[in-house]
This record gives C-alpha cells, structure tokens and sequence, in this order.
C-alpha cells in the first residue's frame, strides 16, 4: 500500500532548486489519439470497424486485417498484469531522477497486449497474472502514457511518486485563486483546502467591498488574502514578486460575465472590460506568474503543477445573447492553448474548465439547470487529481459538446435562437 | 509692454512669499474610482502599461500607454456631466471659457464634523456661520470642502463602503442652490470621490451638488488633496482640465496659490 505522502519541510535555501527534465515527448500523429482520451479523461482506442479487433500501438491500418477504417472509442480497460520489472537504471535524464521505476507488460481483455507504467500497490505476478485497471495518463511531457493501477483503488493511492508524475494533486500544494471574492472563488478555494492544499493565496480585486464569506473563508489559518487586480499590471507584477515562488497551483477565476450581443449596444465598451479580465487579465498572470512557476516545476514533491482557467463552454460556441462576452471567451482559450505550448516546456499543466451556466449573480435570469460553484470546484479539484487537460462541467455543457462534434452549425442555430 | 504684475508675481512666488500647494492625487491604478451599482456602466480606473524603458521595446526611451475615464483621480466636472446641465452653452471641458480656469477659493474646514460623522452635511447655517468667521465668500469663487478624507489611507477607508452604500461627506440640497444663487460661487471642490455626499442619492433632489451645480453651468472638482494647507480665504486655483472634444470631465493638475503662513 502507497504511504501517504508527509507535508514536505521547508525547502533548504541554500541548495540549488532542480529543474525540470521531461520524459520523452515524441509521438505519432496516430499515437495523438491517445493523448486526446487522456487529456480528457477517458479510456479509448482503436477499434477496427471492419473486423472490431482493438489495436495497440495506435496505427494507421488495423494488424489484423489491414482495414484503414480505425476508429477511437472507448473500450474495457481491464487486464492482467503478466510480467513486471523494476528499473534501477536508466540514461534518460527524467526517468534516472524518478528511479526506481516499476514497468509491466498488461494482457488486456479487449485484445492488445500493452506495456504502461505499473503501480506501486499492483501485485507481483507469479504463475498466473494479476488483475488491474488500465488508465491513460498524461506524462510530464503532456503525452499519453499507460498506467497501470489496482483493481480497486488502495489508500493514498495518488500519493504514489509514479502517479503524482502524472497528475497535479492539490494535496500539501499551495494555490493562488486570483478571483477570492466571487462565489466561484470562495468555492475554489473551499475545495481546494478539502482537497489538502497547504495553502491558499485568496486574491482580493476589490479590498474596499465587504463581502462576509469572503471574511470568514479568509479567517482560516491556511488562507493568506492578497490584492489582487487582474486589469492591473502593476498588482499582478507586485504579487508576483511577492508569492509567485510559492505558487504551486494557479486558478483563474477571475471573470466578467455581462448580458448583450454586439448590435444592440452603442459601444464596445463592456466587450473590452470582458477582454480586460478575461483575455488580457490570464496574459498579465502569464507573464507574471509562469516563469516562476516553469522554474520551481521539479522543485520537490510540491513542486508547481499545474495552471487552471475557468472558460465556458461557450469558448466553444457564441451565446449571441452574451456576444461580447462569448468573444472573450474564445480569446481566453485560444489564449490558454497558447500557454499549454509555452508551460509544456516545463511540465507545467494548463487544465481548461468548461461549465455550463453556474447559479451566480449574473446568470439570475438564466433557466435551470445551473451548477452550483461548488459543483465546478470540486470538478476542479477531481480534474487535477485525475490528471486532465480539459473538464467539461455540468449537462448543458457536456451536451454542447456532444452536438459540436456531431454538428457544429447546428449548435450555431441553435444558440443563436 | 510688460505688466509689472506679472514680474511682481513671480517675485512674490520666487521669494517664498506666494506658495504654490498641489492639490492633486497621483495617478496610481490603485487609486479608488466611484463605483456605482453594476448594472451601470462603469468608469474606467487608471491603468498603465510601459510602452518601452530603455530596453528592446525602445533602447533610449522610456514611455507608458495609460487609460482611464474622464472622471478618474483628481479630475474637473463639467456641465455637460449632469443632465441638469446637458443643453447648457459652453458646458464641455473644450468649450468651457479658459478664464474659467483660475479663480479664488473657499476651504470650509470641516475635517472635525467628517471624523465625527462620516455622513455630514454641509448646510446654510453652517457657510453662514464659516462666512462670519472668515468673511463673505467672493464672487465666482470656488467653494472646497475640507474633510481630510484625503488622508485616509485606503481604498476601503477612502470609498467607505457600508451594505447601504458609500458614506462620505457632502453638501445638502438646500446649500448648494443658495451658493449659486446667493453667492454666485464658480463650483464646489471635494476630497472624496465626488463633489457629492456619499449617500446623497437618498437627498432631494438625488445628487444635489451635481444637479444644481452643472444645471447652473458650475464646475465641480474632486479627490483634491493638501486642502489643509490652504487659508480659508485667500488661495487661487488653476483647475483647467484637458481639452477633449465634447468631454464631460477631465483628470487635471490642480494647483493652489496662497500667501505663505
């Protein structure tokens, strides 16, 4: 059984702070298939639609009957560890660092046998194989890797060196909210504390406002309150000179949300507010924020993980009715696209939240369902254990999604009602 | 021909006789804006961003891009920022006359009432009772409540928000036509972050100093600072706001001349 992990000691300041080494990131366009299960969390592969056979390694034509009609879906992950080996050796710089390492080779019940990374509370196979899960994994590098897992969960389970590598726990982490003030800030920041984060650094846009919530989140010893204003790139660089070596986990929450298209407005006005937080306020906490957090991303067993942005769905697809505020959204992820490319590099996890409408002041007049922001923040939270890239919150968000793929002019119509 | 009382000014100011006080707040992004409900539209802060320093945006030169509102910082309220003052001549930041941009002033010191009361009001009685202290208030002369909110040192103490609003302090709706009327002063000046009282949307009419003010084409000055240095009669203020086309307001540097104490 994996031993809980212990709240790491305070770092020794004299001692050179290790970098970040990732595993190795080369894959196939195939192979990219897996990497899209495993950001989003599911457990795919290809399957042959001519002769249903499931293939591993992902390919181009199907082993068995040489069909090029391979599609992705989802299949049993189930399987029997049939052999196991401990690697105490290794010239690749991340793995060497990270030894030893325990590597299996998996029959699995759909088909293919399989080679993934072996948990640490997985039975040693003798004469006959031990049952386990399979799970798609992100690696550091951002690209799918097989783990296998227990059967059943075990305690502490994602306290495993292996599986911490592969997932962004907020346990004994410390982690920025930038928005503390709003509802879904305070509930972030409940969840994250839940979740055992060390610490949260509870930003506050507006010290002048009095909001008793945030006064009593803010009496809990493990939260620290900081200014912060995400349209103001001075107390963005100041907080970052202060906290950014101590942030390990980054969410976004700062957010404006207002009613209006874009032809039934005299200015553009509130769409360039929405800009102000939503686009260039996630840039301003990049540019602040993300070289500290690429530097301490190997920096012991809490090193900085991963950064969260709190999108919609709508990033996705325009809601006419909040045009200008949709626009900002589509901004905002293109934008958060744009630092997954430049985190990777570190290891560091851009994780992208689409909700559906969230029960707050300014969806007052939008139908149920609504989630509640707690709902979002434990979607959160599970996200950064499980190790996801995008978390898709709630059903209206989950449906769009589904129909995008099916039909994305469709959702246009729709939406645009 | 020079006018000798030009030279005699400078004289006056270079000697140390005349004092110059700056009464204008600096521009900082933290720096409070008036917050109204948000369903409203919101009055931009102050922002800045470095264009270059001396760096590879701009090796020799430093620089910044800023933005705000019209109504932000230590800023000139025209006319035309009321609706009592909308079809008013000359009621813009561009049209007004430049001679309006000097003139004498007026510090009612009530630094005393607004730490005592955060809600006090300005009446009559009391400008009466200040005028036989300290004499009539001129002609055309620029009427600042002191109340040293200026002094308060932060954006939560300076806005003094309650669950029913901002609490600050202000004239009355009886006070303010009677300096216009009776007085024919050229506009009311404050520290806090309008010329109005924080709650003085519950005064009839809502926001007298406002309506009464710019309906009578009478300027309005806010977020001044160092008004504790100024003499209760006596100081002369440059307030010239920029010149925007049509602007309703204008941030500006307010400077106060006064005989040195």
């Amino acid at each position: 059984m994996s031993e809980a992990l212990v709240k790491p000691k305070k770092k020794n300041p004299v001692e050179r702070t290790r970098l970040a080494t990732l595993p190795p990131g080369a894959r196939s366009r195939s192979a990219q298939g897996l990497t899209r299960a495993a950001a989003e969390g599911s457990f795919e592969l290809q399957v042959c639609a001519d002769c249903a056979t499931v293939q591993y390694p992902p390919r181009e034509v199907c082993g068995h009957c040489l069909s090029e009609h391979l599609t992705w879906e989802p299949v049993d992950n189930r399987g029997e560890l049939i052999a196991l080996t401990t690697l105490r050796h290794s010239n690749d710089l991340y793995f060497r660092e990270r030894l030893p390492w325990r590597v299996g080779t998996v029959k699995m019940a759909a088909g293919p046998v399989v080679v993934a990374h072996v948990h640490e509370d997985c039975a040693t196979p003798d004469t006959s194989g031990v049952p386990v899960r399979l799970s798609l994994k992100l690696d550091r590098s951002g690209q799918a890797v097989l783990h296998a897992l227990p059967e059943k969960d075990t305690p502490n389970m994602n306290d495993a060196p292996q599986m911490r590598e592969s997932t962004c726990d907020p346990k004994f982490r410390r982690v920025l909210v930038t928005d503390g003030k709003s509802a879904m800030g305070m509930a972030v920041a409940k969840a994250m504390l839940d979740a055992g984060a060390s610490a949260v650094f509870l930003g506050d846009p507006t010290t002048w406002k009095t909001v008793a919530a945030f006064d009593k989140l803010a009496a809990d010893p493990r939260v620290q309150v900081v200014e912060l204003d995400v349209t103001d790139t001075d107390s963005v660089d100041r907080l970052a000179a202060s906290i950014g070596g101590k942030v390990e986990i980054l969410v976004n929450t700062a957010s404006y949300l207002r009613d209006g298209g874009i032809l039934g407005r005299k200015d553009v006005i509130l769409a360039r507010d929405a800009m102000e937080v939503n686009v260039l306020g996630l840039m301003r906490l990049a540019q602040a924020f993300g070289p500290g957090m690429c530097f301490r991303a190997a920096d012991g067993s809490n090193h900085a993980v991963a950064w969260v942005n709190v999108l919609s769905i709508h990033a996705l697809a325009a809601l006419p009715a909040r045009g200008a505020w949709s626009a900002s959204m589509a901004a905002a992820l293109s934008a958060a696209q744009t630092l997954r490319a430049e985190l990777r590099g570190a290891g560091v996890r851009v994780v992208n939240i689409f909700p559906g409408p969230i029960d707050e002041e300014w969806e007052q007049l939008t139908p149920p369902p609504k989630l509640a922001p707690s709902a979002v923040a434990k979607a959160i939270v599970r996200g950064l254990q499980d190790g996801v890239e995008d978390v898709y919150v709630g059903e209206i968000a989950e449906e769009i999604r589904e129909r995008l793929r099916e039909n994305h002019k469709g959702v246009e119509r729709e939406l645009g009602q | 021909m020079s006018n000798p009382i030009l030279a005699q000014f400078m004289n006056e100011l270079l000697s140390g006789r005349l004092k110059l006080v700056d009464l204008t707040q600096t521009l900082a992004p933290e720096f409070p804006t008036i917050v109204l409900p948000p369903e409203f539209g919101q009055a931009w802060p102050f922002r800045i961003e470095e264009i270059s320093r001396y760096d590879e945006r701009g090796p020799a030169w430093y620089w910044n891009n800023f933005s705000m509102s019209e109504h932000t910082g230590t800023h000139f309220d025209a006319p035309a920022h009321w609706i009592s003052g909308k079809d008013l001549p000359d009621n813009t930041v561009d049209s007004i006359p430049a001679e309006n941009f000097i003139a004498a002033a007026c510090v009612i010191d009530v630094s005393a009432e607004s730490a005592e009361n955060p809600d006090f009001l300005l009446t009559v009685d009391y400008v009466k009772a200040w005028e036989e202290q300290h004499g009539r208030i001129p002609e055309r002369a620029w009427v600042l409540l002191r109340t040293d909110w200026s002094k308060r040192a932060t954006p939560k103490e300076y806005l003094n928000m309650a669950e029913d609003g901002a609490h600050s302090p202000g004239p009355d709706a009886e006070v303010v036509p009677w300096l216009v009327r009776e007085r024919n002063v050229h506009g009311f000046g404050t520290e806090s972050v309008g010329t109005d009282a924080g709650q003085a949307h519950h005064l009839n009419p809502p926001y007298p100093c406002h309506y009464y003010m710019h309906g009578n084409n009478r300027y309005g000055l806010q977020c001044l600072t160092n008004l504790d240095q100024l003499p209760p009669q006596g100081a002369l203020i440059f307030a010239a706001p920029l010149k925007i086309r049509n602007g309703s307001g204008s941030p500006l540097r307010v400077l106060a001349l006064a005989p040195s104490a």
